[in-house]
């Protein structure tokens, strides 16, 4: 038989608060990374902890730096673009068409409607491949395998695409000043076509399996909150600053590429915590989708880059092989340069880690005096000591998989 | 001319309309860029820093300043404001990190390439370069191959004993074949405006 015996545990409340006069209290410091799981990338943080609490966060970026800038101040502009690639090396196109924008800016060029359809396509398809890449390692932080998995047979299936396009799966340097490299291979916007048909029933089910998930939502809701103030105060772009109920979208506020003409909806958060963050994302994947479809439907004929641009985009190669004008054309932007006029111009398009800018100065030639790039992972980052403090250590995992920022594009 | 530009001439006497390719632009001498910048927060809407780089402008006198990217988050409208520091040995500005926490990290970034101080930072640290790095890199006078310098690692090699060697950086970033070739200048155009050769080492370089 058994027997059961009554202890008595006392006063528990009171018994810890004379533990805590007699522990010291510590705090301890804990470096994560830079080569660390959770930080995504070569990122450091140097956390003040006091027990699981986070007391002060410092983060210790640089380990990715290249000078891209200096780089860029001794090159010509088209030999810049494959620099823009290992920016935000998760979604390299919408680098190139940002960059390409910008320099055009400086010569206010303005590209035939087929090419800005094209850079379209290729924005948008960036934009869901990085966000399939963001929800899948925030899902895996937070514990959830699988979605990672899903993610990444989709995005498979897009690097086939860019590879049909650009020539390569990762870096695709397919933007030239005033135009792209090539036209579209025949047959690709069917394919296209066909991956927006397959992924959407994809979104819906990692909508399934992550939406209502209770793990995820009780690991996610409430946590990292970044208020509108905040956010605006540190200067967030993108998604992240979206999802903390700022009405701020580039491709509406400020269009450019022709995205006035598309038909799209900016979803938007309202507390700005973790899992608004991911809300934001999945659904402008479904918005990417539907940009992506118009502009198959409504690809313009015509010239895919500026015909009238004789010192500004080479020609292609079968004219310069046929052709004494031409030939000399490419010569010179070859060897010169795109010719620029002077000026200064700042751009900067809704990517999707945010708004990636570009501050070109130009004294004229085919060299910018200095150019500038603003990485919104930068700026993301740059909340973290505010942010941070008052959380968790293991809510560091979920809020740097919220965030979704790319080291490349932070240390240039 | 742009009606903000107009606006803030008519406000502030010290404002100059600066020529620009695409968005409103105004300089504005670093003596009153704080209180600029708080009106243009405060009273003018600006409510968003978005960048802020330093420009090293070779020959001229003053010789470093800063552009700034303000975005008003409401009429989604940019305005450039360009500044310079007066003093060439030892340029500085004042920080604009207590106004806009978004300058933190920006100037940060500045001091750290191209050497201007800002005035009031908090934490004026370098943060791509390491601290102790005694270049300024974005300079016009550093090449573009870089300087050799001492490893960051000197507590850690002291430690640990471990041997650390630097990665070869003969060629520099345009490194090209050399089959044949005696200077790498003839392989690689661009690279022809460098200060060294691999007859003449690179400045900082060992033997």
């Amino acid at each position: 038989m058994a027997t059961s015996t009554e202890i008595s545990l006392g006063d528990v409340a009171a018994r810890g608060a004379a533990y805590a006069e007699e522990l010291p209290g510590e705090h301890m410091t804990l470096n994560v990374g830079p080569s660390h799981p959770t930080t995504h990338g070569v990122l450091r943080l140097l956390l003040e902890l006091d027990g699981d609490r986070i007391i002060k966060c410092e983060p210790v970026i640089g380990y990715l730096h290249r000078g891209d800038e200096k780089i860029a101040e001794n090159m010509t502009y088209n030999q810049f673009v494959p620099y823009t690639d290992r920016l935000d090396y998760l979604a390299p196109l919408a680098n190139n068409v940002a960059y390409a924008i910008a320099v055009e800016k400086l010569a206010k060029l303005e590209v035939p409607p087929r090419c800005q359809a094209i850079r379209v396509i290729c924005c948008e398809l960036a934009r869901i491949s990085s966000h399939l890449l963001g929800i899948g390692v925030f899902g895996m932080d937070a514990g959830a395998w699988t979605i990672f998995m899903y993610c990444f047979t989709q995005r498979e299936k897009l690097y086939t695409l860019f590879e049909e396009l650009t020539g390569a799966r990762f870096t695709t340097s397919y933007t030239r000043i005033g135009g792209v490299a090539r036209d579209m291979p025949d047959g690709w916007l069917g394919r296209v076509n066909k991956f927006c048909h397959d992924v959407i029933p994809v979104v819906d089910e990692m909508d399934k399996l992550l939406t209502r998930n209770k793990i995820f939502v009780q690991r996610t809701e409430g946590v990292g909150v970044i208020t509108k103030e905040d956010a605006l105060a540190y200067g967030i772009t993108g998604a992240n600053l979206r999802a903390a109920g700022v009405e701020a979208d580039l491709r509406k506020d400020n269009p450019y590429c022709g995205y006035e003409n598309y038909d799209f909806e900016v979803p938007i958060g309202t507390r700005g915590d973790c899992y608004d963050r991911y809300l934001v994302r999945i659904e402008e994947l479904r918005q990417s989708v539907r940009i992506v479809r118009q502009a198959i439907e409504k690809m313009p004929e015509g010239p895919w880059y500026a015909e009238d641009a004789k010192k500004i985009f080479a020609p292609p190669k079968g004219k310069v092989l046929s052709s004494m004008e031409e030939l000399i054309q490419n010569f010179m932007i070859v060897t010169e340069g795109p010719q620029m006029p002077p000026g200064e111009v700042y751009f900067e398009a809704e990517n999707p880690k945010g708004a990636l800018g570009f501050y070109i100065f130009s004294k004229g030639g085919g060299v910018p005096y200095r150019l500038h790039i603003k990485g919104p992972s930068f700026v993301s980052l740059g909340i973290l000591p505010k942010m941070l403090p008052g959380h968790l250590l293991t809510d560091v995992t979920v809020i740097l998989g919220s965030l979704d920022f790319v080291l490349g594009e932070c240390d240039r | 001319m742009d009606t903000i530009v107009e606006t803030l001439k008519a406000k502030f006497p010290y404002v100059a309309p600066r020529p620009s390719a695409d968005h409103p632009a105004v300089n504005v001498p670093a003596t009153h860029l704080r209180e600029f910048a708080q009106r243009l927060r405060d009273d003018f809407g600006y409510s968003m820093l978005l960048d802020l780089c330093g420009v090293d402008w070779d020959q001229d006198s003053p010789r470093f300043g800063v552009i700034y990217q303000f975005y008003h988050a409401a009429k989604k409208t940019y305005l450039r404001v360009a500044t310079l520091a007066p003093d060439n040995a030892n340029p500085a500005v004042p920080s604009l990190a207590a106004l806009y926490p978004a300058a933190d990290w920006h100037e940060r970034e500045a001091y750290d390439m191209v050497g201007i101080r800002f005035d009031g930072h908090p934490n004026l640290t370098r943060i791509l370069m390491w601290e102790g790095y005694p270049y300024f890199p974005l300079r016009k006078d550093f090449p573009l191959s870089g300087i050799e310098t001492e490893l960051p690692a000197a507590d850690t090699t002291a430690a640990t004993h471990a041997k650390v060697i630097a990665a070869p950086m003969m060629g520099g970033p345009f490194y090209a074949a050399t089959e044949g070739l005696h200077h790498m200048s003839d392989a690689e155009p661009r690279a022809r405006d460098q200060s060294w050769t691999e007859a003449q080492p690179k400045p900082g370089q060992k033997g």
